[in-house]
């Protein structure tokens, strides 16, 4: 047996080079700060590389021998009570192994990709700092061996994701975007502590090898339904699958993510497309056996369908954008909704194919998704907008951006060869052997995707060519490495046999691909994009006649459902102006009211009663001869 | 002479030298040896203290002396401490010494600041470190009569008004606390003998049933106020919102805290019976302190308002984990009077240097603050989110602790409370980062604050003094926990 105690090192690495970006602030060189975050990052993904061949290579390779799920460390952290210690430890399994491959190469890929885009920003090494604190998180939160330090970590990269959105804190707005993304999640994660209560009172753990064994405390007991015909445990589900959700920006608690999208644009790849947006996949993933049998797998139809929903409303809501991050941000939005599809749609059984297309399919969007918007990086680099009606013609300007992101958009667009087309031809074929209405959605949604995508192409890189300020211009070698690399795993990742390494019972499968289904969800996929090149590969007034025709849907669509404005609603009016300012009034007026008015009463009570002490010996001798004569006559009466 | 009487005696000392010098350099010199001696003693005390149980000392309390004081009564001078004294006191010594720091320009009147300053904290050693009711009261007095003063006399806006309002309602309290301690002291001879105000002695008592239903709301409420428990927390805006900024943070920081440990220490521990049996209507209080306090902070516009309500959330789930009568509700009850001891008393000194240097705590006149004040506006982030709960940083450890003991209890009523109480932290959130938004962020909103005098080194030293331990428990929480939790099975057994 390998020895994995260096897997420590994979998250410690951020963690030190946060600590000394963040300790030397404002004294350490922008030179200094990129080199330190980018060489601890270099070296951590090494590392888990390393871990990742020596991992999967220890295997024997074959198929009736599950990988092992190995904790090399782990330590009390803080000890609630016996039975349930709060630990920090290590998980190394085919699902941690390969979330550490991913985490890391992307943000080796935007340290390198920030030298070139943050240069010469004011806070360059505060920057940095941030990037190794969510790196650190992200890493932990993968690694962790029990629920309770994934909730550890899953704080953490919320306020890491906090404070890079608000990393332009003179900006208005990504201050506000700042701010709702931290509420909203820690609104859903308000179910997800809730849900970790529940869990662990219980099953009496926290760990996850416990929760998951099959004759551990929570899976070999039959759970009676207690409260909407389910047990408790499927509540318990469904509250951690709220705090996946608010994560992963599903539908309804989506609505932080196109907002959060007024951050730096590496930090939009990293954070907000690769990494932490599919936190709540990887933790569903963790408990998949949870949720595939307590109550029958009952919580997994509700992550199918919102999985689902996402998908359709985020792909429709795509169309609309007219900013080319949110177009990106609403596309994560509706392929991590395949990703909960998937996995909800997976049956279980020896070959629960949904799970192995989930992560596959987390896996090589990380890649394509980061691989676009560090080429929407590149552009806005250029042209200093976000605005696609100031772009058009850019390929003949931006080369490099141009192929690279046709790569990403004909992979997410599932375009053989390239590695979208393998995972979301396998998520569709899970869906279908499940449920018709949801593969139904995901196949639909599979045109969308193109459509938009390249919607997206057509309107950057064709088009006619616009006023542009100066002549654009790609940025350097540090930009362009990454745009390359990236591409290429894009161009090679579909080949993986993911299946042999990552699957529901950790034993490795052999999946083939379907030819008929991956024929005709290829030719939706090309209907999306000759609609999209016939409409905007050169100016044409069709599009907005198309929009204004549409009238009232258009503008239900481009009002995101009206679903941002019911939040709204409900943070500031209702929980603000009325509770807030209701508690406040009451708080000052009857509470603290009632306080004054025992105060006054004293007040009037004793200066009614202060006359009687007037200083005055007569007054007193008659009170005395009064009180004496009472008191002589009450004795008198009772004997 | 003994470690924990030094404790007592060297602030004692402190204000004596205070008498003899003059004007703001000496006295502030003399007062940052004085508290800088008693810090090193608590930190001294913390160590030995852990050597000792290492070896193996398992009695309750460590360090006891008794000294018979007052015959007739049978008063003693009985001091001794339990893991749970030691990390108060340590607490105690930390903010006083930050608060020295953070009162360095206090011109008016600076001896006597001084003096009144030490000995409030003189007050809280001794409550710290008695044993005895009697003598546990007096210093309790002790602690909250200077108040009256410092607030009266250094604070600002309707400083009478707020300095009478707090005094009067916490002698309320102290008025039901005396009844209280009194009724336990006249039952502590069930079969005639010697009555006695030790608590340990008490504590082997078995207290007859209704006994114990009268008294114990009586103390409950009596030390509930100090902890600012619903609906007897008026007192803690008012007062915090007057108060000159060092007062702000030992009030806030550790005087709330005389509440907790007292409900804890006496209520709970020498009437369980009764704790156990009405343990819910105070649990209902408490579950609306924690959130009506968090709403009450949504919509407030004065910095000092907006801590204050929080204070009272906090606060009130100091008291919710008490009555949960649980071994880990009660570490996190501890973890949390200190957690919010060291956050609440960085929140008030970095309020005070925004007060200086801009005459305002109103958020709506600020804004932008970031780029003025790079240091002090960081360190305010970073408290704030330790004071929502975020990992690595201590208010994460206590309520964590607090919410998972909490949840451990069997009956369903109780749990369902844990469930509203945690719902407090979204509301945490929002105001926290409204106020960081609104006052922090953005561009600059007044240009007349273009140029502000950056952190001077005693504030940054007060800054680092609250900020290490803040991030020292987020990180390793594990010793102090242990700590706590090995006091607490003389405490958990009489549940």
């Amino acid at each position: 047996m390998t020895n994995f105690d260096y897997a420590l090192w994979i998250p410690l690495l951020p963690f030190l080079s946060f600590l000394i970006l963040g300790l030397s602030a404002n004294k350490i060189k922008a030179r200094a700060a990129g080199l330190t975050g980018v060489l601890s990052l270099v070296l951590a993904t090494a590392l888990s590389l390393l871990l990742a061949w020596s991992y999967f290579g220890a295997h024997g390779g074959g198929h009736e021998q599950a990988y092992a799920a190995l904790q090399p460390l782990k330590w009390v952290w803080l000890r609630f009570t016996d039975t349930l210690p709060f630990e920090m430890g290590i998980l190394l399994d085919p699902l941690s192994v390969m979330m550490l491959v991913v985490v890391t190469l992307v943000s080796l890929m935007v340290h390198i990709y920030s030298l070139g885009y943050m240069k010469g920003e004011r806070g360059f090494a505060r920057y940095y700092a941030f990037l190794s604190l969510f790196t650190f998180a992200m890493l932990g939160l993968v690694l962790a061996n029990n629920i309770f330090q994934t909730y550890f970590f899953w704080e953490l990269v919320g306020v890491s994701s906090f404070l890079l959105i608000g990393f332009y804190y003179d900006r208005p707005s990504a201050v506000a975007a700042a701010k709702k993304a931290f509420i909203v999640t820690r609104f859903a994660d308000l179910g997800f502590l809730i849900g970790i209560l529940i869990l662990s009172y219980y099953a009496g753990t926290f760990d996850f090898a416990q929760l998951n064994a099959p004759d551990g405390p929570v899976l070999s007991k039959d759970w009676a339904p207690v409260f909407g015909g389910h047990s408790l445990m499927f509540w318990a589900l469904l509250l951690i699958f709220m705090g996946a959700a608010g994560k992963s920006a599903m539908f309804p608690l989506h609505i932080w993510l196109p907002d959060a999208m007024e951050g730096p644009t590496p930090v939009s790849a990293l954070i907000h497309a690769a990494t932490m947006v599919v936190a709540g996949v990887y933790l569903v993933a963790r408990l998949f056996p949870v949720y595939e049998l307590v109550d029958y797998g009952a919580a997994l139809q509700v992550v199918a369908w919102v999985g689902a929903i996402s998908a359709l409303l985020a792909a429709i809501m795509a169309m609309v954008q007219m900013d080319i991050k949110r177009v990106l941000a609403y596309s994560t939005m509706s392929q991590i909704g395949y990703m909960m599809l998937a996995l909800g749609v997976s049956d279980g059984g020896a070959d629960a194919l949904g799970y192995t297309a989930s992560l596959f399919h987390l896996f090589t969007h990380a890649f394509f998704k980061s691989l676009l918007f560090l080429g929407a990086g590149m552009i806005i680099h250029a042209l200093h907008t976000n605005d696609l009606r100031e772009m058009g013609n850019l390929r003949k300007h931006l080369p490099w951006t141009h192929w690279t992101f046709l790569i990403a958009c004909l992979a997410i667009s599932g375009i053989p060869p390239f590695s979208g087309f393998f995972s979301k031809d396998e998520i569709l074929a899970a869906a279908r052997e499940n449920h018709f209405w949801i593969f139904a959605i995901g196949y639909f949604v599979a045109g969308l995707t193109a459509f938009y995508m390249f919607r997206l192409y057509f309107t950057i890189f064709w088009g006619r060519e616009r006023q542009y300020s100066h002549k654009p211009h790609e940025g350097g070698w540090n930009m362009k490495l990454p745009l390359a690399f990236l591409a290429l795993i894009t161009l090679v990742a579909g080949f993986i046999p993911f299946g042999e390494f990552v699957s529901a019972d950790g034993l490795p499968h052999h999946s083939a691909l379907d030819w008929k289904l991956a024929g005709s969800s290829i030719g939706i996929a090309l209907i999306g994009i000759l609609a999209a090149m016939y409409l905007y590969s050169e100016y044409k007034q069709l599009p907005s006649q198309i929009a204004r025709s549409l009238g009232p849907l258009y503008r239900l669509v481009e009002r995101k459902f009206y679903i941002d404005d019911i939040y709204a609603f409900v943070a500031k009016r209702i929980m603000i102006d009325t509770i807030g300012a209701g508690v406040a009034w009451f708080d000052r007026h009857i509470v603290d009211g009632t306080m004054n008015l025992i105060g006054r009463t004293t007040l009037r009570l004793s200066s009614a009663i202060k006359g009687v002490q007037s200083g005055q010996v007569q007054h007193y001798a008659l009170a005395f001869l009064g009180g004496a004569l009472a008191l002589a006559v009450f004795f008198f009466f009772r004997s | 002479m003994d470690i924990l009487t030094s404790l007592v005696v060297v602030p004692v000392l402190t204000v004596l030298a205070l008498f003899f010098v003059k004007g703001l350099r000496q006295a502030r010199a003399w007062a940052a040896i004085g508290t800088g001696i008693e810090l090193l003693l608590a930190i001294w005390l913390t160590v030995w203290y852990l050597q000792l149980r290492g070896a193996g000392h398992t009695e309750e309390m460590l360090f006891m002396r008794d000294v018979l004081w007052f015959k007739s009564l049978n008063i003693h001078y009985a001091i001794g401490v339990d893991g749970i004294s030691v990390a108060l006191i340590l607490l105690t010594a930390i903010v006083l010494f930050a608060g020295v720091f953070i009162s360095w320009h206090m011109q008016e009147l600076s001896k006597e600041f001084f003096i009144s300053l030490i000995v409030l904290g003189t007050g809280v050693f001794g409550f710290f470190i008695s044993l005895d009711l009697f003598t546990m009261f007096l210093f309790y007095e002790l602690a909250v009569i200077p108040m009256y003063l410092l607030i009266g006399i250094w604070g600002t806006g309707p400083r009478e008004y707020a300095a009478m309002k707090l005094t009067l309602m916490l002698m309320a309290g102290s008025a039901f606390l005396l009844v209280g301690i009194l009724g336990l002291y006249f039952n502590s001879a069930p079969g005639g003998g010697q009555l006695t105000f030790n608590i340990l002695e008490i504590a082997r008592l078995d207290l007859p049933m209704n006994m114990q239903r009268f008294l114990f709301p009586l103390i409950f409420m009596g030390f509930g106020v100090l902890g600012a428990l619903f609906p007897f927390h008026t007192w803690s805006p008012d007062g915090h919102a007057s108060a000159p900024t060092a007062v702000s943070m030992l009030h806030a920081g550790v005087l709330m805290k005389l509440g907790g440990y007292g409900a804890f220490r006496v209520a709970m521990y020498l009437l369980p019976a009764a704790a156990a049996e009405m343990s819910w209507i105070f649990i209902i209080l408490t579950a609306i302190s924690v959130l009506y306090g968090a709403f009450g902070a949504l919509r407030q516009t004065d910095l000092k308002y907006i801590n204050a309500y929080s204070s009272v959330s906090h606060c009130g789930l100091v008291l919710f984990a008490v009555l949960m009568l649980n071994k880990t509700s009660f570490d996190g009850a501890v973890l949390q009077m200190l957690s919010h001891g060291l956050m609440t008393a960085l929140f008030f000194a970095l309020i005070g240097m925004l007060y200086e240097r801009m005459h305002t705590r109103d958020i709506y006149k600020m804004g932008g603050l970031m780029k003025v004040l790079p240091v002090i506006s960081s360190v305010y982030v970073i408290a704030g989110l330790a004071s929502l709960g975020l990992p690595g940083l201590s208010g994460f450890v206590a309520e964590m602790t607090i919410f998972v003991g909490a949840f451990q209890h069997e009956d369903l009523f109780y749990r369902i409370a844990v469930i509203g109480s945690v719902s407090a932290i979204v509301v945490t959130a929002v105001y926290i980062l409204r106020a960081v938004g609104i006052m922090l962020m953005g561009p600059l909103k007044n240009p007349a604050f273009a140029d502000l005098p950056k952190a001077a080194w005693q504030e940054r030293l007060g800054i680092l003094l609250l900020l290490v331990p803040i991030a020292g428990m987020g990180l390793f929480p594990g010793w102090l926990s242990e700590m706590i939790m090995n006091s607490l099975d003389h405490i958990v057994a009489k549940f």
